[in-house]
């Protein structure tokens, strides 16, 4: 089962759940956990599994032989983003706006394009028992996440369970990290912004067909209702609550995992794993 | 007219409690909100909409029925495995129109799409302007783009002095929209080793596209250890320190009330927002 992690509104929590989760459970089982917030991986600060290899990711840009160009402007014409301009005898590819679809080696009628790979991000592995951790990180400068989350869930096994931490936000890069997942768990607070942005990541994550349910982080008897409310409406399952409280977030600071310290944690993220993986998707918990 | 991004990388660090209290502190500026996947800006400033758009921007690609012969050609070139049984994926799709151009049957067409929608309002404080990227949508660095083009020609128009841009999380693509060519950004951190790492990111991008950055830690008696580190961490770089402002509860009860947290608070908080708007007021004003 794939389970990806989202929020809409950065800082809610997505990390905490999961490598919570993918602790949890590994105690147990196998699990892989891929880091697909590149821009920003976090989830090894947690779940500390010493990195074994490394593997480049590339977008294919175009190198232009100079000998056989004639200069027809094929290239800047059939480019979407801007990436290849021709003026008069010259040929200036912008290699950062270069997507790597391939259109301009391909259609340039001499021949004259081939691709190079330029290097954007890099994919880690590393293992602890029985956790395998996945991350991508960008390198910084560079716009584009989508191809280093891309190259990260290649590596995702359906034969495995998989928890994916995804970026905050709702537009492509989040996108590109939620899709294929079986269920979407979305990691809220109960303000006004966390609600404004958990609709956001509701509408997306129904657009893509996934069902998902809802945890509400820093939760407190007095505002939880804002989201409650909304989950009802939306017939949304509320999965857990984790309180506002000052020694989780302390914890949290220093990189420790809840579910390494307090048993009832553990207890209560290995249920909810096990629940969504029973289908038992509309029942409340409270640890 | 001086432009001050606020980002943080990291998520939920508190940028738009800062921004807008910016908005209530500050004289003579224009407010835009540059998240746009979750803007959360509008909840504490309840604008007034006096004029909007729509934000088209890029195309996606669609087969037409009747004139494809199912060559599969497109299925074959296309690197975004977009295309499935002669149907395009519009999640997957990137518009790179690499389909269209091969396709020998002419039976691709490209199609603008709809992305977002564009804001200009009045609020209490001032002038705002923000946008809605539809859910699952790309070119957020475009609409970012198209935000701060319209904030500019405002301040001109209006002879104000100062932009205040509430930006995204993150290093990618948005946030580089965001940062290009403005007096500064003001990057807010905490003290959490998420905080740290994704600190050092958003430095980094900064750096690389040469804007004079400042720091604010937040939270900051959180892990007072961690407050320390990036406090050696920014006079190691040369970054200036400009502000510390405590966990507290006010932060969230302000966003629950609507109101930003330099009016909800009248004590300390208020106290030391107004001195970190003071200082970087003035720092942008004598570059």
């Amino acid at each position: 089962m794939i389970v990806s992690i989202a929020s809409g509104k950065g800082g809610t929590g997505k990390t905490l759940v999961a490598t919570s989760l993918a602790l949890a459970v590994s105690k147990h089982a196998s699990i892989q956990i891929l880091d697909c917030d590149v821009e920003e991986p976090n989830a090894n600060l947690f779940v500390r599994a010493p990195i074994e290899s490394a593997e480049p990711v590339y977008i294919p840009t175009p190198q232009i032989d100079a000998d056989k160009c004639s200069h027809c402007g094929r290239c800047a014409e059939v480019c979407a983003y801007h990436a290849i301009a021709v003026i008069s005898d010259k040929v200036l590819v912008f290699p950062e706006l270069c997507h790597g679809c391939g259109a301009c080696s391909y259609l340039c009628p001499e021949s004259a394009i081939v691709e190079a790979n330029r290097q954007v991000g890099v994919v880690e592995i590393g293992y602890r028992g029985n956790l395998e951790l996945i991350q991508g990180r960008l390198d910084i400068g560079e716009p584009m996440p989508t191809p280093v989350i891309r190259k990260v869930k290649t590596y995702a096994d359906r034969q495995k369970d998989v928890v994916i931490d995804v970026a905050p936000g709702t537009s492509c890069p989040v996108v590109e990290a939620v899709k294929g997942s079986d269920y979407s768990i979305l990691v809220t607070e109960p303000t006004p912004f966390g609600l404004n942005d958990l609709s956001l990541a509701v509408e997306m994550t129904r657009d893509l067909g996934i069902p998902c349910g809802v945890i509400i982080n820093r939760a407190s008897l007095s505002r939880d209702n804002l989201i409650e409310e909304y989950c009802r409406e939306s017939e949304i399952p509320v999965l857990l609550k984790i309180p506002f409280d000052r020694d989780i977030a302390t914890l949290y600071s220093k990189g420790i995992p809840l579910v390494e310290r307090e048993t009832r944690w553990r207890n209560a993220f290995l249920d909810l794993f096990d629940a969504l993986k029973r289908g038992q998707l509309y029942v409340a918990y409270n640890a | 007219m001086n432009e001050i991004v606020i980002i943080s990388g990291k998520g939920g660090t508190g940028k738009t409690s800062i921004a807008a209290s910016f908005a209530a502190i500050g004289e003579s500026k224009v407010l835009a909100d540059c998240d746009v996947d979750a803007s959360d800006l509008h909840l504490v400033l309840f604008p007034t909409v006096v004029d909007k758009g729509e934000f088209w921007s890029g195309k996606k690609a669609r087969i037409e029925e009747g004139k494809c012969n199912e060559c599969g050609l497109c299925q074959e070139l296309c690197r975004f495995g977009a295309i499935r049984d002669f149907k395009v994926d519009h999640l997957s799709c990137e518009g790179c129109g690499f389909c269209f151009h091969a396709c020998p049957a002419g039976a691709i067409v490209m199609e603008d799409v709809l992305s977002g929608y564009w804001f200009v309002s009045e609020t209490r404080y001032g002038p705002l302007v923000h946008a809605r990227l539809i859910p699952g949508e790309e070119n957020s660095g475009k609409l970012v783009a198209l935000v701060r083009q319209k904030a500019k020609a405002l301040a001109e128009e209006k002879a104000l002095k100062y932009i205040v841009t509430d930006g995204p999380p993150g290093i990618g693509c948005p946030v580089i929209s965001s940062l290009s060519g403005a007096a500064m950004a003001l990057l807010v951190a905490e003290p959490t080793m998420s905080g740290v790492s994704d600190l050092e990111r958003a430095v980094g991008v900064c750096n690389h596209f040469g804007i004079p950055a400042a720091v604010c830690i937040n939270k900051y008696d959180l892990n007072e250890e961690i407050g320390r580190e990036i406090e050696r961490y920014c006079s190691q770089r040369g970054i200036e320190l400009v502000g510390k402002l405590p966990f507290d509860e006010a932060f969230v009860e302000a966003i629950s009330k609507g109101v930003p947290v330099a009016e909800y608070s009248k004590g300390s908080i208020r106290n030391e927002i107004e001195r970190i708007w003071e200082t970087i007021a003035t720092r942008v004003k004598k570059q």
